[in-house]
């Protein structure tokens, strides 16, 4: 590999996919110099998707889940910081400060701190509630759904869903309560959720739909159950919040920098001079649809590191990535590309198998431009579909609206505590940008 | 170049097809990852290195 001009220093804030996809970015496009990850908790880089599945449900150990090997880790030729979070900076010398008292300079500074899931108030005193996004949380859910039999999963978007499948698989009582009609019905639209609604039905998760969280219930400090606005209460040892997250700029609080739901970026991803963001915390101009958007999935984070890395190296690259995630839920294995139109006026087809067979690819329109391609069981199609999406998504005058996440802790749902939805739509206009995602030359 | 696939870990997520279409597909019935050719030529090498990053299932390896 050919070594590359480039800073003299990379300072990664954030040890997981984003931070370590861009740490390795850098490497192979020739980046020889110091090169730190900082990241707050004390796991090596490890992937989220499968916490709420795989681990949660104990068919994978928890180093399963790990990202790389330590021998692929140690050939990065990184300093990994583990267990120290990051609790300052200050842009204009590029010094992050943490925790544990160290000060850390980098002349480029990446910020990859993901996001925080938001909580119910009274949460935090309370014990037997949970909720999921690090390894952490994974393993003392898992614990604890291994002393309990009725849980409730609060929150009808991925991650919700996600764990009540996982659950209910497990043997528990499992009762999904969130305020939309159906599972997921925020992100899929009415048709799809309908059905997802269908099969958690069958294998025997009750149900709670279209009500609000009034507040936990609780006794003795443990809760016993999820009271609804209507007054309803659904008795519960063990509850799971999935409400949504929020993205983790805390500690950029006093820095300056624009934060505004994320920190915001421009479509180079940057922040501020030699600033970077990528990952869940990033939230971009993007110039196909002409306004900011934050994403959190996982693909996103290993495709928005490597056009970090290339601007960090002098590229001058944007980025404007088609969408995916995909959720497992028992025997439904859904894949999504590009964003899913869910109002009214949306137009949902199904383009492969029907939908009676649970084996179909379904085509949303919006104002008669593809902006999404779902499939179910059905992945090879789906893919192949993707091409209508591409279609639509290099004509410039493409609108879309955003899909969520399938990350633990990224969820769609509602901020209960504030009524407001979550990963806020960004304001959309028929913008003047247009083209696929770039693809940096290496 | 060599690539690895490990088809037990492959989540049928087509991403590595739209990374480097030239080796790798995807089997009709189910999505799971077929590699096409596991000693890629040079110039596909950075899709491939590409398509082992955003696999989600983490099913391919490189060796340089």
């Amino acid at each position: 590999m050919v070594s590359v001009a480039g800073p003299s220093s990379v300072l990664v804030v954030g040890a997981s996919a984003a931070g370590l996809c861009t740490a390795e970015a850098l490497r192979r496009k020739g980046y020889t110099g110091r090169l730190t990850v900082l990241g707050d908790e004390p796991h090596l880089p490890y992937d989220r998707p499968p916490l709420s599945k795989q681990v949660l449900s104990g068919a994978w150990t928890p180093d399963r889940a790990r990202l790389r090997t330590e021998d692929a880790l140690a050939g990065l030729d990184a300093e990994f910081l583990l267990a120290d979070p990051a609790i300052g900076l200050d842009p204009a010398t590029r010094t992050v400060r943490t925790a544990s008292g160290r000060t850390l300079r980098g002349e480029v500074v990446v910020v990859a701190t993901g996001a925080r899931p938001r909580e119910l108030p009274g949460q935090a005193g309370l014990a037997g509630v949970h909720v999921l996004r690090t390894l952490d949380d994974a393993l003392a859910l898992r614990a604890g759904m291994a002393g309990s039999s009725r849980l409730v999963v609060v929150g009808d978007g991925v991650l919700g869903a996600e764990v009540a499948a996982t659950a209910r698989t497990l043997g528990l009582d499992v009762t999904l309560t969130g305020p939309r009609p159906a599972p997921m019905a925020g992100t899929l639209g009415p048709l799809v959720a309908n059905l997802l609604a269908e099969v958690h039905a069958e294998h025997g998760v009750r149900l709670r739909m279209g009500g609000r969280v009034a507040a936990l219930a609780g006794q003795d400090g443990t809760v016993t159950g999820v009271r609804l606005e209507d007054g309803e209460v659904l008795p519960a040892d063990i509850v799971v919040v999935a409400i949504g997250a929020d993205p983790a700029t805390g500690w950029l609080g006093g820095s300056g920098l624009p934060l505004d739901d994320g920190l915001v970026c421009d479509s180079r991803c940057r922040a501020a001079e030699g600033i970077y963001a990528v990952g869940d915390v990033a939230r971009r101009h993007d110039e196909r649809l002409g306004g900011l958007v934050r994403l959190e999935n996982r693909t996103n984070a290993a495709e928005q590191a490597r056009v970090v890395a290339a601007n960090i190296l002098g590229a001058d690259l944007s980025y404007s990535p088609v969408p995916y995630f995909w959720t497992d839920q028992f025997a439904a294995k859904l894949q999504i590309h590009g964003t899913l139109p869910t109002h009214a006026d949306a137009d949902v087809t199904v383009v492969d198998g029907d939908l009676a067979g649970r084996r179909f690819v379904a085509r949303y329109s919006h104002a008669g431009r593809v902006t999404g391609v779902l499939g179910w069981n059905m992945p090879k199609q789906t893919r192949l579909r993707r091409q209508e999406l591409l279609e639509t998504h290099t004509d410039r005058t493409s609108r879309s609206v955003l899909t969520p996440t399938a990350v633990p802790g990224g969820d769609d749902a509602p901020d209960l505590r504030s009524g407001h939805r979550a990963g806020r739509p960004p304001v959309l206009s028929h913008g003047p940008g247009g083209g696929l995602p770039v693809r940096p030359a290496s | 170049m060599k690539v690895n696939l490990d088809q037990d870990k492959c989540v049928a997520s087509g991403q590595c097809v739209v990374a480097a279409m030239e080796v790798f597909d995807q089997r009709d019935e189910d999505g799971i990852a077929v590699l096409l050719n596991d000693s890629p030529p040079a110039d596909q090498a950075d899709d491939v290195r590409h398509a082992a990053t955003v696999c989600p299932a983490l099913a391919i390896t490189v060796e340089e």
